[in-house]
């Protein structure tokens, strides 16, 4: 991108040739600021962005972190601790304390049935869920970032193809397509008889969210590409013979970068949602892996006899999702201060 | 009118063809033979025989797929039986016709999708309106705190918490029941009233945000302060003259959504224990019934296609730029 922090850089040497010791200070204040540093002074005074971007980091580092927790809580989200003491259930195999069996030893109760920790369930839970979602999210913004500059910069009968392609992509039901295709991937590489691995699970819920997940921001992308196809500095990249490889990396990507992370911070989320609905309904990860959409699947089953159980994964999604929102509302506003709410 | 019409049914009938040509190699080119799949662990040589008969397993998998559309118009022979004109085949488990047993689930999903979306549009929308007119107040910024909380809320953790607020501690109201409009229809009203209202939550809070922000963008264009300048009066310059102009963006997102519809159709149902297309298609996909997940596939993605055909006529009546094209 030719930014006016570049060309000052290039300029300065020239000003330079006549150095005045008290011009120094000064030139330093008018220093030009690029869209990054401007953007990080936005942000900064929206005091609704920054909480958000808190929780958020704080939900990151909690799932990053669950292992450590773990050690020191002293437990872990497999042990069945009602085998070991049958004290902590009541006949129908219900958590016997009240709420849910929350006690000094186990802070956010028992799960009923089977007797696992509910705090490292939410924690190892929230590490599956999420790093599934940034993960496939990756992969849906490379691939609708490099579908949609192809298709803008190319023209033609690529973009054409291009675009037909995503339409048709755009108009499969997804949701359902997402539940149908789910077993048929994993029977792909796991027999029939045997149980999946959870690698080959994650893989598959991944790719199956990437398939039908990248097509919203190529279009943005493409729309965005077309408009700066025709705009001088790329005129004048194309005049001085770079290749398109270089004019896409060099010219086209810096000033994608607001639209690619806006609606990035949008995605994720909803891509968070995703994976915790594929667990809801039963396609997503087994009951070996610890997972938050799972964790709903069991809540609702007994919701009626032990409704604590759903308290602590509900509010804790909630509050991310909120969290995630807001700052993707305020990650809009600090790039592009012009589009009002 | 006509030659819109038209020519989006030629679309779509071309968009379904190729999801069912999609799915349909999708579900048969894969490595292991489907019968084995059907037939689970158990696994004679004699029940293999006869799923690859009702399958037709045994021709090559494009003529199966030829015998596959052929069916759909004209019908096809099984050894269970004839299975008349719209014959999606027959399902491994049951062996029922698929369509049979679509036609049999389709009405409470029908309801439950119909529902949600007049009360989300209705509340959702009305709110919204509400908001931008009287944007500033507190009552405004209710509604937009409200609605920012609420989208975020899931169906799978509000929908028990409903339930346990109104059934299971109060008992206000009964488990929701899915009874049939014709039987009975205060008890089709009451027995859906939860799911409606929990499943209408996300999206009502959504259309809120995106109607009183369109709204208040329109309030502000030069056509809608010309008008309020001739002196015509404020309640019908905020209807006819800045109200239709925000339904055009809403219109576009909500053909958009109503795939989403369908999804948290399927949550709903399976939240509350309701048996519609998203619990057939979630048991069909947990038993490997590939001809019901077909079945049920390309009916999802044809309704969804009918009902974008209709947001799109829609969108030609609320704006008159697009009729003219």
């Amino acid at each position: 991108m030719t930014s006016p922090i570049e060309i000052k850089g290039t300029e300065t040497p020239v000003l330079d040739k006549a150095p005045d010791p008290k011009a120094a200070p000064e030139e330093k204040k008018l220093e030009g600021r690029s869209p990054g540093q401007l953007m990080w002074r936005r942000f900064k005074r929206d005091k609704a962005g920054v909480i958000s971007a808190c929780i958020v980091v704080f939900f990151f580092v909690v799932a990053a972190a669950a292992p450590l927790i773990a050690k020191v809580y002293g437990k872990n989200p497999y042990t069945l601790y009602a085998q070991d003491d049958p004290t902590l259930f009541d006949e129908f195999n219900f958590p016997a304390g009240a709420n849910g069996g929350i006690s000094g030893d186990f802070w956010f109760g028992i799960e009923p049935k089977l007797g696992r920790d509910v705090f490292t369930q939410l924690i190892y839970g929230m590490r599956t869920s999420l790093y599934t979602a940034l993960l496939a999210t990756l992969l849906m913004v490379l691939t609708g970032v490099l579908i949609g500059i192809v298709g803008g910069y190319m023209g033609g009968k690529v973009d054409y193809w291009l675009g037909r392609i995503t339409d048709f992509l755009l108009a499969f039901p997804s949701q359902l397509f997402f539940v149908a295709s789910m077993p048929v991937i994993t029977t792909i590489f796991v027999a029939p008889d045997e149980a999946t691995p959870t690698y080959v699970k994650a893989c598959a819920i991944m790719g199956v969210l990437w398939f039908l997940g990248w097509m919203g921001l190529a279009r943005l992308i493409r729309a965005v590409t077309l408009s700066l196809r025709e705009r001088e500095f790329v005129e004048a990249a194309k005049v001085a013979g770079a290749s398109p490889w270089r004019i896409i990396r060099k010219e086209l990507l810096p000033n994608l970068v607001t639209p690619i992370l806006v609606q990035g911070t949008y995605m994720l989320p909803s891509t968070i949602l995703s994976v915790a609905f594929l667990s809801f309904v039963g396609v997503g990860y087994d009951a070996t892996t610890p997972d938050w959409g799972r964790m709903f699947a069991t809540g609702s089953d007994i919701y009626e006899q032990d409704p604590t159980f759903m308290l602590f994964p509900g509010v804790a999604m909630v509050v991310f999702v909120v969290a995630f929102n807001l700052l993707g509302d305020s990650v809009r506003d600090a790039f592009d201060p012009k589009t009002g709410r | 009118m006509l030659r819109f019409l038209l020519r989006r049914t030629l679309g779509a009938s071309l968009i379904l063809l190729l999801i069912s040509a999609f799915t349909f190699f999708m579900f048969f080119a894969i490595p292991q033979d489907p019968a084995m799949l059907a037939c689970g662990k158990n696994c004679t040589p004699d029940a293999l025989a006869i799923i690859h008969k009702n399958l037709g397993l045994d021709d090559p998998v494009p003529v199966q797929y030829w015998n596959f559309l052929i069916g759909i118009f004209q019908g096809r022979d099984f050894a269970v039986g004839h299975c008349s004109a719209p014959c999606f085949g027959v399902s491994f488990r049951t062996d029922e016709m698929v369509w049979d047993t679509i036609v049999d689930r389709f009405p409470t999903t029908l309801s439950l999708t119909i529902g949600g979306l007049v009360v989300f549009l209705f509340v959702g929308l009305g709110t919204g309106l509400l908001a931008a007119a009287k944007r500033g107040t507190w009552l405004d910024k209710g509604f937009s705190s409200a609605s920012l909380v609420l989208s975020s809320m899931q169906i799978y953790f509000l929908g028990p918490v409903c339930l346990g607020l109104f059934v299971y501690s109060t008992g206000w109201l009964d488990k929701p029941k899915y009874v049939p409009f014709t039987d009975d229809a205060a008890a089709w009203f009451m027995g859906l009233l939860i799911p409606w209202v929990v499943m209408s939550v996300i999206f009502t809070a959504n259309y809120t945000r995106m109607s009183r922000s369109t709204m208040i963008e329109q309030l502000q264009e030069e056509h809608v302060r010309a008008a309020r300048a001739k002196g015509m009066p404020k309640r019908y310059v905020f209807f006819r003259y800045a109200w239709r102009g925000s339904l055009i963006p809403i219109v576009t997102i909500l053909g958009m959504d109503i795939s989403a519809l369908l999804g948290g159709g399927m949550v709903t149902e399976l939240t509350f224990g309701l048996s519609g297309i998203g619990r057939l298609a979630i048991d069909s996909v947990n038993f490997k019934d590939l001809p019901l997940t077909m079945g049920v596939m390309l009916v999802s993605a044809a309704f969804i296609i009918v009902c974008n055909i209709i947001v799109d006529a829609l969108y030609a009546v609320i704006d008159p730029r697009v009729r003219l094209s």
